[in-house]
């Protein structure tokens, strides 16, 4: 420790305490220009001269490190004159349009000068004159503006790690730029906009596209993103009852970035497509008329109670949502459960990671991921297979290639040669749908070669001999000649993974969404165990989740077998707890699943299904199959932000409010339950999608005691051991990854450090690889595989609401290998006729060589091109997950 | 053209070699510029890309040195360098008329190359002799008392 004196005032800080981290620790204020937290200092601004005495000259606060006995003045003469000087330099080479700057009142540079009474500067004379570059779909770059304080390409070097701006040139000429005079929108540029958050002038602005807004008339407001399952910190900017902006907060797996989602694809909220009043269909065939609320409710209570009365509860069905609240999941599982009677309550999960839920509670006894994603910055080895992180899961990706730079290895195991293999050690080009065989030869490779963590898997596992036998015959070469790779790459993976010392594995649907989904999971906890990387920081078995709130609607119990936090339907205790806590008894049987669910409504068996926030006829396997049953379905409830593909059918529409626009917690894919907070009111006659549930609960005879979301919650917390500590209260100040059992518990970010969920032990589950269900054969010779890509989240119902990205990614297309490409013929951009067993899209061809020969990818968001017309509906034994990662298709020319 | 091409594709063999050399040194990426620019020339669009790839560091960081240090082009200099001194004394003698001449008589400006690549053009700070202002040289021959009507006369040597 060393104490200094700052302004006359004693402190005492650790050793590296700069003054200026020091001065903070008083409160007391140093400004900065090009000072970023995350990052070594720059000392490039020279806004944070401080005098320290005894120094030759002025010191920069935010590059000096205290000393014993320093004794700092942030205000003295001096030091004023000295901060003068710095803005009537910085002023004499800026654009000063105040008057026109979208950044006006917000910009450093504009109240710094205020603050220090600098109106002109003294040295008018030669400017930056480069031209305005507004190529970019979200945001403009001024460089008559750029004070040169480097943020922007410190943060998109080493922090978002995209490599995208440098600075270029020298002395007075230097300039913000992108390597040889291309123009950002057309460079490798994603959008991701941290450098505008960074910026703290003018020079990088968003466009202000939709409402034109001052930084003085805005109210923030601090939520969770409500893209994906990062949780990203955030806070929307507000006027008039309008989300008009974004900026990031330091949230702790964010640390103030965002991707270009979170950043500008905020539109969708006050989009005039929004859904303001409910809506029903009097008449099978008719149109669907807006009516109101009591209408709507009474229709569907009344409904529901003559099907259930008719045909038993069972002959009604849910989907919960992935994207709404802990809350209205919860609220949405209880009114299936307890007001309905039925366990056939399911969401999108099925379809994505139903297998991990199942894999890994079985090896370990928890389904989620196993570290939080702050342990990023521990992680010395990362295995990344089956997930295009840095488009699906954009700041886990950042941090993947923040990690790359101070030295972590990285090994990346796809069928597709993604942006992350590019900067991999080692990367596996392997076939679609080998996974299983991919982790065994590993394995085996690991238990020959003597690099196993055998004392670890003495005393932490079972099943060992089993599952060494197992992988005896997965030799290299055996193995290579499955996945399509190099024997000798893969030997070499192996002994990089095995020797960590801390190794993760980040995995996705690349894994999960196979016929063989449950085996691929298990193979990473069967390698992770091999080499103890389990319960260790740094190291793990990471399944992404792909929405903002998929593992709270799992852990909400949004699952046909499973109450909140995975108590299960079958077990009487747990049911016995349910019945006594909701004061109702509850069915025995487990129910149907996603896929379950639109067969049995196909078969007529189910006659009524009330869907909240989920469009399957766009994100489920075998498109025609799906239409044709929800077409069949004699009284489908749809509750959703937008008019749907799906709510198109139905025949009541429920107008439901987004994020912005509620309270409650999303979990993010790291198990940390995250506040949701409403930052504008109900967008026209919306509603919270629990209170909603809560009245057609009321209706079916059911009264909830809750009455605001906090309450919610704690009911959560009063029948869910893993949500048993965590309420509003404490997540107002604290971050929780659950298991949290009480209210003194700090919460869980590494699991199974001393014991595993399941009991003392973990368990080895070997599986032999099968082949995808569908091979490519002479009349279907692609391996056909689908996937996501950054600019657009799930079916579109948000994403597809903005012009930029849509301008960029606006619709369909099929990407396949240039030889495959020249053997049919077919050039970029032409159309082609993609058809498999089920069905038959036409799309746009994109010729890449990140797909092999063989195989060809498309993207499943798109309506104009639906993927998921050609998707094989064979399904995992275990999980019932679809095998959307692999079919065969034939690629014709249009 | 086709020795041109060859002494690029020479180029590259050498670069290579220093590739080889320097990619595991802390700081290296500054001696495999250096080697790029003595045997090819220039470090140009494809050279960055191509060091950038084999070194494994991004294009960013070489196209910062590289408009940084005046050592490195950004593209392939000419068969002749001019570098006209722009220092105190060269100036006040009327430097700056010198240069305007031989910017107008090889249709570029200063730090260019004339297209027909016989020419590249620059400015200096002193060659170290002022009692000769204003001062050029061209290549390592050096010119002394300039002015703008001996201009055309002293390029026309180099022209043959």
């Amino acid at each position: 420790m060393v104490t200094l004196t700052i302004d006359g005032r004693k402190i005492e800080v650790v050793e590296g305490t700069t003054i200026l981290q020091a001065a903070e620790q008083l409160g007391i204020k140093i400004p900065t220009l090009c000072y970023l937290k995350d990052l070594n200092p720059e000392g490039a601004c020279r806004m944070c001269l401080v005098e320290v005495e005894g120094a030759r000259t002025l010191q920069t606060a935010c590059s000096f490190p205290c000393a014993e006995g320093n004794i700092v003045h942030t205000k003295s003469p001096k030091v004023i004159e000295a901060r003068k000087f710095v803005l009537d330099m910085l002023l004499s080479n800026h654009n000063k349009d105040c008057f026109a700057c979208p950044k006006s009142g917000e910009c450093k540079l504009q109240n710094y000068c205020y603050e220090y009474g600098v109106e002109e500067t003294s040295y008018p004379g030669l400017r930056v004159e480069a031209p305005i570059d507004s190529s970019s779909e979200f945001f403009n770059y001024d460089p008559q503006k750029c004070i040169l304080c480097h943020r922007c390409v410190r943060t998109c070097n080493q922090l978002q790690a995209n490599c995208t701006i440098t600075t270029a040139g020298r002395g007075f000429k230097t300039i913000i730029k992108t390597p040889f005079d291309k123009l950002i929108g057309d460079s490798n540029c994603v959008s991701c906009g941290n450098c505008v958050s960074a910026c703290p002038t003018g020079a990088l602005t968003m466009k202000q596209k939709y409402d034109r807004f001052r930084y003085w008339e805005v109210q923030r407001t601090r939520t969770t993103c409500s893209y994906c399952g990062v949780g990203c910190q955030m806070d929307l900017l507000t006027k008039d009852g309008k989300v008009v902006g974004v900026e990031p907060a330091d949230g702790a797996t964010n640390h103030n970035l965002l991707c270009v989602k979170g950043k500008f694809a905020f539109n969708f909220v006050n989009h005039p497509d929004r859904l303001t009043k409910p809506m029903i269909r009097k008449e099978k065939g008719g149109e669907l008329v807006e009516a109101e609320w009591n209408e709507a409710l009474d229709l569907i209570a009344d409904k529901l109670k003559a099907i259930k009365a008719e045909n038993g509860a069972d002959a009604l069905a849910g989907f919960a949502s992935a994207r709404a609240t802990n809350e209205d999941n919860y609220a949405f599982m209880k009114m299936m459960r307890a007001a309905i009677g039925t366990n056939n309550v399911d969401h999108c999960a099925r379809l994505c990671h139903a297998s991990t839920v199942a894999g890994l509670a079985t090896t370990l006894g928890s389904g989620a991921m196993t570290n939080s994603i702050p342990e990023t910055e521990n992680t010395d080895v990362f295995f990344i297979t089956g997930s295009n992180t840095t488009e699906t899961h954009p700041v886990i990706g950042a941090r993947i290639r923040q990690a790359r730079l101070r030295g972590a290895k990285l090994i990346v195991a796809e069928p597709r040669e993604i942006d992350l293999a590019k900067q991999a050690d080692i990367f596996l080009q392997i076939k679609p749908g080998t996974n299983v065989a991919l982790f065994n030869g590993m394995m085996h490779v690991i238990i020959e070669e003597g690099l196993a963590d055998m004392d670890y898997v003495n005393a932490r596992t079972e099943g060992y001999e089993e599952m060494a036998a197992m992988v005896k015959d997965y030799t290299p070469e055996k193995v290579a000649e499955i996945c399509g790779i190099d024997a000798d790459k893969l030997r070499e993976a192996a002994r990089m993974y095995a020797g960590g010392p801390s190794s993760a594995i980040y995995y996705s649907m690349g894994v999960t969404q196979h016929s063989t989904g449950t085996a691929g999971v298990m193979g990473t906890s069967n390698l992770a165990l091999l080499c103890g990387m389990i319960g260790k920081v740094g190291g793990g078995v990471n399944p992404l989740r792909g929405q903002n709130n998929v593992q709270g609607a799992c852990d909400m119990g949004c699952l046909p077998g499973d109450y909140t936090g995975y108590q299960k339907v079958a077990n009487p205790d747990a049911r016995a707890k349910f019945e006594k806590a909701w004061g109702v008894s509850l069915p025995e049987k487990p129910g149907l699943t996603v896929t379950e669910v639109i067969h049995a409504v196909d078969e007529g068996k189910i006659r009524g299904l009330y869907i909240m926030g989920e469009n399957p006829m766009i994100s489920d396997p075998d498109l025609n199959h799906v239409e044709s049953a929800l077409k069949k379905c004699e009284f489908l409830v749809v509750q959703d932000i937008f008019l749907t593909e799906t709510a198109e059918l139905a025949d009541v529409v429920l107008p439901a409010c987004t994020f912005a626009e509620k309270d409650g917690t999303f979990t993010s894919t790291d198990r940390r339950v995250q506040r949701v907070r409403a930052a504008i009111a109900p967008v026209g006659e919306s509603r919270v999608d629990w209170e909603i549930l809560s009245d057609v609960m009321a209706r079916l005879g059911y009264k909830n005691s809750f009455t605001t979301a906090s309450e919610v919650l704690d009911e959560i917390a009063s029948v869910t051991p893993q949500y048993g500590g965590i309420s509003f209260d404490r997540i107002e100040t604290e971050s929780l990854c659950w298991p949290c059992p009480n209210k003194e518990h700090p919460g869980t970010p590494t699991l199974h450090t001393a014991k595993f969920s399941r009991g003392d032990r973990a368990i080895f589950k070997p599986h032999a690889y099968q082949p995808a269900a569908e091979q490519p054969d002479a009349e279907y010779p692609f391996i056909f595989t689908t996937g996501r890509i950054l600019y657009h989240y799930h079916t579109r119902t948000m994403t597809g609401k903005n012009e930029g990205l849509n301008n960029i990614a606006g619709h369909a297309y099929v990407e396949i290998n240039p030889d495959d490409a020249a053997k049919l013929g077919v050039a970029c951009g032409d159309a082609v006729v993609v058809t498999s067993r089920r069905g038959t899209v036409t799309v746009e061809a994109k010729v890449t060589d990140k797909v092999e020969q063989g195989v060809v990818f498309m993207p499943f968001h798109f309506a104009d091109g639906p993927a998921n017309k050609l998707t094989n509906t064979v399904v995992d034994p275990i999980a019932k997950i679809p095998e959307f990662k692999v079919c065969a298709a034939k690629v014709e020319k249009a | 053209m086709a020795n041109e091409n060859n002494a690029r594709a020479e180029g590259f063999k050498e670069l290579d070699k220093a590739i080889a050399q320097w990619k595991d040194v802390p700081g290296g990426i500054l001696p495999i510029m250096q080697a790029a620019q003595a045997t090819i020339g220039c470090v140009d669009e494809e050279v960055q890309n191509y060091i950038s790839e084999a070194v494994n560091v991004p294009v960013t960081t070489i196209y910062g040195i590289a408009t940084f240090y005046s050592l490195f082009t950004l593209e392939p200099s000419g068969k002749h360098t001019i570098n006209i001194c722009l220092g105190t004394a060269c100036y006040v003698r009327g430097a700056q008329q010198v240069l305007d001449k031989l910017e107008a008589e090889l249709g570029v400006e200063v730090g260019r190359t004339t297209a027909d690549g016989l020419f590249t053009l620059n400015a200096m700070r002193c060659i170290g002799c002022c009692g000769l202002a204003p001062a050029m040289m061209i290549d390592h021959d050096v010119y002394g008392k300039c002015t703008a009507d001996k201009i055309p006369e002293i390029l026309a040597k180099y022209r043959v």
